[in-house]
């Protein structure tokens, strides 16, 4: 426990040391969200009263070890025979249920408070859908569609606008969670869940995954973008746009159009419609490929479409065995959709 | 193994060919040869379970390492978890609960031999069911060959379009056939308690070793239950078009989870009970006092085994129940904890003033009241519903249900090893080797479990097979792994030992410990069908009151 207790200071530590730029430690101990903040308080109270706990019990158990360890040389008569005591099991029963009222009534006020939080009007709406190995986001509101890195406007706790999440899952289940802003919520086939968050300052945390999807689920990793209100519209702006049209890779996109690819994958404004993989109509103005197993990078997307299990072993992308002629026209093509 | 030595030495002694032997022990109904054979083949689990664990420890040893593929990886989590509930906790807690509760209650066998061997047999093939899934779990499919779906296998993962060819059926399935021979052991259990005691031996004087395996029997028969009826369900789903957890024909996921988890979690508590029969016998025996308050102790567990079937779902607190749901679910936790409390209570009080004997057993026990007290504690915390958001499906919950099992559950199911060899094998383990074993496996316990609870707060999910680097899990990872492998020389420590001491061992005698139960007053091995002369007690503590005959407890109780 104590060992557990400096470990987790030590990790707290950590994170504020670092510098004011995001951390890419995601600690529940360095919040930036209030379900995030208000789970941190009511954690370090119950940490409080458990350490408290382990300090007086540890502390009995040490001192019976040691005061009655039985001496060599000592007589072998036994010690006196005790069965038992009224008041000391009442005593020892009535306190923790004592604890135990007060731990869950301090639990109770913050479900409430997370659960049961009004919507505002000023909410962003985002539906996540999880896929075998990736995030689907969509703004039903603001009719942009990405994949794997969200974008959330910054919250003003002044004029508060969280984003609330509509959870689905395509397939299996799989669970959202990105520490610093909230805890876990599942996405769960046939079933609706929701959360919400609203971050306090902008930059970049780092969630995962959480709930074991299949061979992958290591690698469905999760990236959210907090943006300033400005820098927030603008994005959306620029994703409301269809693909951008460049008639010099018009060969890139022949290749795109008649292979496999649009089986699964869209592109705005074209007759790319998949459902299946990520929309790709804006691919390039995310900085990761794969669900955040690589970064976006001319090589890296060549080599995804050509041996996906390099980069993700198991992941559904099929590798579209493509003469190299193709592949870098392919990749070409991809490196427009701005 | 000492099966083999066992088997060989019992044929020299009697002059018999050992297939003769091998045949006597393949179709015994002894209680105390079943005994054996379930810990026996635990053992040859425990062993597997473990390498399955060394295999994912040095995957994780650093960042994107690829030691293994994730398809390997995932099989190994799957295999580990389930290898180590069904197949090594359950088997090793029957065998001492099958050796024992017979001499404890002045018996000379259980209430049904013969279901009690079919029972054994029924797990001995839901072991190897699950183990052959590696040559047959292909199918015609050709996917995968090993479980992959992880222990608890969610649906829809189990459903043929995530799962095909046969590698689920065969763990469905070993999971369903062992769950049958754990309800035979039970109602073999029960049946046993409440029929076969011998005179004087009255409810309230049964030694808590008998009580508690009494209740952990009554969990038993409640909550396998539901699991038998889920994997029948998923078969049925599987094959004849079922869709009770097919969600792409309008299942549901959660009740898969709601059926598993009311198993779950009260098989938790079926493990932990045996567990805490063992303290409840050695810890007094070593501190030369009887236990304190014995009647609370029994109520203490038999609340925990109700109160234990209502906490179900904090295993699901992020599966999006409503708030009055988590709240009450959050309560239950908490209170279960109360009763577990009291137990702990009561071993300090019997510790207290007492004249501690710190030979291995004992030392076994006094980690484990330190262990399961920060379970428990960090139990607390997860039953917290909005922590539990943040702390479930990480590895702060790994190490937690670790420091559960292995802090707890382990230790003492090593405790009882070292307590009751020497009525088993008539020889005692080697003290020397049992303290290196067990400062060995300290040290490497809290050097892997301690440190993974770190992982879990920073953000780190459970059951991924690699981790980016520069999250702050880097040198964790790799202390967790060293100690993994400190544990695994002290595990072989403690099969050497085994091996070693049956025979080398000091001989023991009937009662090499100066304990009070009924086992200690026959031989060491017990003579076949154990009691020449069914005993007569009058008190909870028969043999305290034969060597102090001045002194009886009976006169107090």
């Amino acid at each position: 426990m104590l060992v557990i207790l400096a470990g987790i200071l030590l990790a707290a530590g950590l994170c504020i040391a670092g510098p004011q730029a995001t951390n890419p430690v995601p600690s529940i101990f360095e919040p930036h969200s209030t379900p995030a903040d208000s789970i941190l308080d009511l954690s370090n109270f119950v940490l409080g009263i458990t350490g408290l706990i382990f300090l007086v019990v540890a502390t009995l158990l040490t001192y019976a070890v040691v005061k009655f360890r039985s001496k060599a040389g000592e007589a072998q008569r036994e010690p006196a025979q005790v069965y038992g005591s009224t008041q000391i099991e009442l005593a020892w029963t009535v306190i923790p249920i004592l604890i135990v009222v007060v731990l869950f009534l301090a639990t109770a006020r913050v479900l409430h408070a997370i659960q049961d939080a009004p919507k505002p009007a000023a909410a962003v709406e985002v539906t996540a859908i999880g896929h075998q190995f990736w995030w689907e986001f969509r703004y039903p509101h603001l009719g942009v569609v990405t994949a794997n890195e969200l974008h959330i406007p910054v919250s003003d706790p002044a004029h508060p606008t969280p984003t609330f999440l509509k959870l689905l899952s395509a397939d299996t289940d799989h669970s959202f969670w990105v520490p610093q802003l909230a805890g876990k919520t599942d996405l769960i086939p046939n079933r609706i869940n929701e959360t919400w968050v609203d971050p306090h300052r902008t930059g970049l945390f780092l969630g995962q995954c959480a709930q074991y999807c299949g061979t992958q689920h290591a690698k469905m990793l999760l990236r959210v973008s907090v943006e300033t209100p400005e820098a927030f519209q603008a994005w959306v702006n620029a994703q409301k746009q269809p693909a951008i049209q460049d008639e010099k890779e018009a060969a890139g996109r022949r290749v795109f159009e008649n292979t496999a690819c649009v089986n699964c994958h869209a592109v705005g404004g074209t007759n790319a419609t998949g459902r299946f993989g990520p929309d790709l109509t804006h691919l390039m103005s995310r900085a990761t490929i794969a669900a955040g197993a690589a970064e976006n990078t001319k090589e890296n997307l060549r080599l995804w479409i050509q041996k996906p299990d390099a980069i993700k072993p198991g992941s559904l992308m099929p590798a579209m065995q493509l003469t190299d002629a193709d592949l870098d026209a392919l990749v070409r093509y991809l490196e427009t959709l701005k | 193994m000492s099966s083999d030595a066992m088997v060989i030495r019992a044929a020299e002694a009697s002059g018999k060919p050992w297939v003769e032997t091998l045949h006597e022990w393949v179709t015994t109904v002894d209680h105390k040869r079943l005994g054996i054979l379930y810990i026996l083949y635990a053992l040859v689990f425990l062993v597997i379970g473990g390498i399955e664990a060394t295999i994912m420890r040095i995957q994780l040893m650093w960042p994107h390492n690829d030691f293994v593929s994730p398809q390997v990886f995932n099989r190994m989590f799957t295999m580990h978890g389930t290898t180590m509930i069904f197949f090594v906790a359950m088997p090793v807690l029957f065998g001492f609960a099958n050796y024992l509760v017979p001499l404890m209650i002045g018996a000379r066998d259980m209430a049904f031999p013969r279901l009690n061997a079919f029972s054994f047999w029924l797990t001995a093939l839901g072991g190897f069911l699950l183990y052959f899934s590696f040559v047959g779990g292909s199918g015609l499919y050709g996917g995968g060959n090993a479980p992959d779906v992880g222990w608890w296998a969610y649906a829809p993962l189990t459903a043929r379009a995530f799962s095909p060819g046969h590698s689920s059926d065969y763990w469905t399935i070993a999971v369903l056939v062992s769950g049958f021979g754990s309800i035979g052991t039970a109602i073999n259990l029960i049946a046993t308690i409440f029929s076969m005691r011998c005179p004087g031996m009255k409810l309230s004087r049964m030694p808590l070793m008998v009580w508690l395996n009494l209740v952990m029997s009554g969990m038993v028969l409640i909550v396998i239950t539901p699991l038998s009826a889920a994997q029948i369900m998923l078969l049925v789903d599987r094959y004849l078009g079922g869709h009770f957890f097919d969600t792409q024909a309008g299942g549901s996921a959660a009740i898969w989870m709601h059926f598993f988890w009311i198993f779950g979690h009260p098989e938790v508590y079926i493990l932990v009970i045996p567990c805490f029969a063992f303290m409840s016998e050695i810890i007094p025996v070593f501190s030369r006092k009887p236990i304190f308050g014995y009647p609370v102790m029994v109520g203490a567990t038999v609340c925990i085994g109700f109160v234990s079937m209502s906490v179900w779902a904090h295993h699901m607190f992020s599966i999006g129940m409503s708030s009055y749901s988590n709240a009450f679910f959050t309560l239950t936790s908490m209170v279960v904890g109360v009763p577990t409390g009291i137990k702990i209570f009561n071993w300090l009080g019997t510790m207290w003033g007492g004249k501690l004997i710190f030979k291995t057993p004992m030392l076994f026990c006094i980690a484990f009241l330190f262990q399961f007290l920060i379970a428990g504690l960090t139990g607390i915390m997860l039953a917290v519903s909005p922590f539990d958001w943040q702390l479930t499906g990480s590895y702060f919950v790994v190490a937690h249900f670790h420091y559960v099992i292995v802090g707890g559950i382990l230790f003492a199911v090593f405790a009882a090893f070292y307590y009751w060899y020497p009525k088993v094998s008539g020889r005692m383990l080697n003290e020397s080797l049992g303290k290196l074993h067990f400062w060995l496996f300290v040290i490497g316990f809290h050097l892997t479990f301690d440190l993974m609870h770190i992982p879990g707060i920073l953000g780190m999910p459970r059951r991924i097979y690699t981790y980016e680097p520069g999250r702050g899990w880097d040198t964790l990872n790799l202390l967790v792994t060293i100690g993994a492998f400190v544990q695994g020389i002290a595990v072989l420590v403690f099969v050497w030992n085994l091996v070693f001491s049956y025979f080398k061992g000091l001989r023991a005698g009937n009662d090499p410990w100066d304990a009070w139960t009924l086992e200690w007053s026959v031989s060491s091995p017990p003579p076949e069908y154990n009691f020449a002369t069914i005993p007569t007690v009058a008190s909870r503590r028969p043999l305290w009151d034969r060597k102090h005959p001045e002194d009886p407890d009976s006169r107090y109780e």
